[in-house]
């Protein structure tokens, strides 16, 4: 009982980093209607940047506090993401409006070789680490109830507290504010929400950047797991399973499918792994995200669309 | 809020010259003008595909004319977008109701409210007393709005779930919102019963008394055009057949012609 805990708090962590991943994704599609094929590039840029700045800000004001490092090194980034989404904006979705789902699609995959190529340009293309001062040694729980207790990677908790920090202050924001009334209204129906005078060149922005801003937390918890390097654009891409288990268009969705499949995966590679031969993990996501596909390509928390004939 | 006399119609305050619309090969307007009085109910009446929702979104913007000029509040375009339109105090439904299905009917609302809110994002992200305040002045507004039309009982439920009759007074009061100076309104009884149709009648009504607001207005059914409005644009087949008051307008022989058939 107490391994089969251990596995299912492994898989819920890294659960999580599916879902943050998996929430940029939704949180674009919705406000703007694109699959966005550049949240892997932006996650990497992101972690590329705050790696770095990490670095060269203490060394160029000549001073060595880690906390401040990583807190200036996070702003400057999420400026930088505010720039790219203003960029991103001004530059190519201004010019699509209107235009089919797929000349937008093919735009993101531009944008995303951009982002790669300018990022490893500016930053370098090395791998390096991240640290936040996050606690690497592991903790034991339930030391009186199991013989030995559940081992647990404080490391994972602290980024799952994050992500939940995260998560739960983007919901209230998008609740109780005015700009994230506006940003519902865009996402339920563009039209209405011109007429109304809703400016979406603006919403996009603030979308883009908020999901700049997710991409950056979990580039931060990713990187300081396992360090920033370019793969880190395409190992984002597992995250894709997740948002079509939750559905594109719901938050909550992205969460919940990023959970089942960071469990699905840890659970099914160490219970079935052994009875086929272990790799389950590699391929349990895309299997799950194809019977989905096939029965309920909605999502479990997706909007059915029904097209009037 | 006073209320004003019915005899209350003052200057044009809209004016359409010769507009023109095509789709590719399809003409949806062939040289129409006509124009629009300070605090008057105008209708834009005609069958089925005479052009009347292409009208009404050429004054909201979502369509250019080929050809025309608008001129509204004494400035001329040939232009117009949406959005530049709501900032001129152009508001508008929608005839397939086209309201935030997943919000409330109180956030519907105050969506309405946007462009007159004026604090930034982060003074609204961490909750600063002025936007806090702003917040709460346009929240008082938009409930005296749900008091007058009576939907205060679903203030919370998302208007998804609400039946028609209530989403389309929702989508007017999302228009009103904005305290617009010209209020377009997209067949407002389409699909109503009787008892629906004349409480939205009642509105209108009371939105043109109380707020003094300029409405145009496009209907399909003639009976409730005719009780409510003060003059009558008539179109078929993208062209302008007829204007005048209902009185006038019920004489006149292409207007019957159009509606009824006419033998040949």
């Amino acid at each position: 009982m107490g391994f089969f805990l251990e596995t299912l708090f492994g898989g819920l962590m890294s659960g999580m980093l599916y879902s943050l991943i998996g929430l940029g994704f939704v949180l674009i599609f919705k406000a703007s209607g694109v699959f966005n094929f550049a949240q892997g590039a932006m996650v990497l840029v992101a972690a590329l940047s705050m790696a770095r700045f990490a670095v060269w800000i203490p060394n160029w004001l000549g001073f060595q506090n880690l906390l401040l490092a990583n807190v200036l090194a996070f702003m400057v980034t999420a400026v930088l993401m505010f720039v790219m989404a203003w960029c991103i904006e001004r530059l190519v979705l201004r010019h699509l409006v209107n235009q089919e789902a797929t000349a937008l699609l093919m735009a993101t995959l531009g944008i995303a070789y951009f982002l790669e190529g300018l990022g490893q340009i500016a930053f370098g293309a090395s791998v390096y680490t991240i640290n936040v001062g996050m606690p690497k040694e592991p903790a034991f729980l339930f030391e009186s109830v199991f013989d030995g207790g559940v081992l647990l990677n404080l490391e994972d908790l602290t980024a799952a507290v994050i992500a939940a920090l995260l998560v739960a202050s983007l919901a209230l924001f998008f609740q109780v504010t005015a700009t994230g009334r506006a940003l519902r209204a865009v996402a339920d129906d563009h039209q209405a929400a011109q007429s109304v005078g809703i400016p979406l060149n603006r919403i996009w922005v603030i979308v883009w950047t908020v999901a700049g801003v997710v991409a950056l937390v979990a580039g931060i918890i990713w990187g300081s797991k396992f360090g920033v390097q370019f793969t880190l654009a395409t190992a984002t891409l597992r995250a894709l399973p997740v948002v079509i288990l939750g559905g594109l268009t719901s938050v909550p969705g992205a969460i919940i499918g990023g959970l089942i499949i960071g469990v699905g995966e840890k659970v099914s590679e160490v219970y079935l792994g052994p009875l086929v031969g272990g790799g389950i993990e590699i391929w349990f996501a895309y299997v799950l995200a194809l019977v989905f596909l096939l029965f309920r390509p909605q999502g479990l928390f997706g909007e059915k669309i029904i097209d009037r004939v | 809020m006073t209320t004003q006399l019915r005899e209350r119609i003052g200057d044009v305050v809209l004016e359409m010259q010769n507009i023109s619309l095509a789709f590719g090969g399809v003409k949806a307007l062939t040289d129409i003008s006509f124009d629009v009085r300070e605090h008057e109910i105008r209708a834009i009446i005609g069958p089925n595909g005479a052009g009347k929702s292409s009208m009404l979104n050429v004054i909201n913007g979502v369509y250019t004319p080929q050809q025309g000029s608008i001129t509204f509040g004494g400035e001329q375009f040939n232009k117009m977008n949406p959005r530049r339109a709501a900032e001129m105090g152009v508001a508008r439904t929608f005839q397939n109701l086209a309201l935030f299905k997943g919000m409330s009917v109180l956030d519907n609302i105050m969506t309405g409210r946007n462009l007159r809110m004026t604090s930034g994002i982060l003074a609204q992200a961490f909750r600063l007393g002025s936007a806090e305040r702003e917040e709460i002045r346009h929240r008082e507004f938009v409930e005296n709005l749900i008091d007058f039309l009576e939907i205060q009982a679903y203030r919370k439920t998302p208007v998804g779930r609400l039946p028609y009759g209530l989403q389309k007074r929702v989508d007017l009061g999302r228009a009103l919102a904005m305290e617009p100076r010209l209020l377009l309104l997209d067949e407002p009884m389409a699909g109503m019963n009787i008892e629906e149709k004349q409480d939205m009648s009642r509105f209108i009504l009371d939105v043109n008394d109380e707020f003094g607001t300029t409405i145009v207005l496009i209907e399909h059914d003639m009976g409730v055009v005719m009780d409510i409005s003060d003059r009558v644009v008539v179109l078929d087949y993208g062209k302008k057949i007829g204007d005048g008051t209902p009185a006038e307008v019920r004489q006149n022989e292409a207007v019957i012609s159009a509606y009824l058939g006419v033998a040949h």
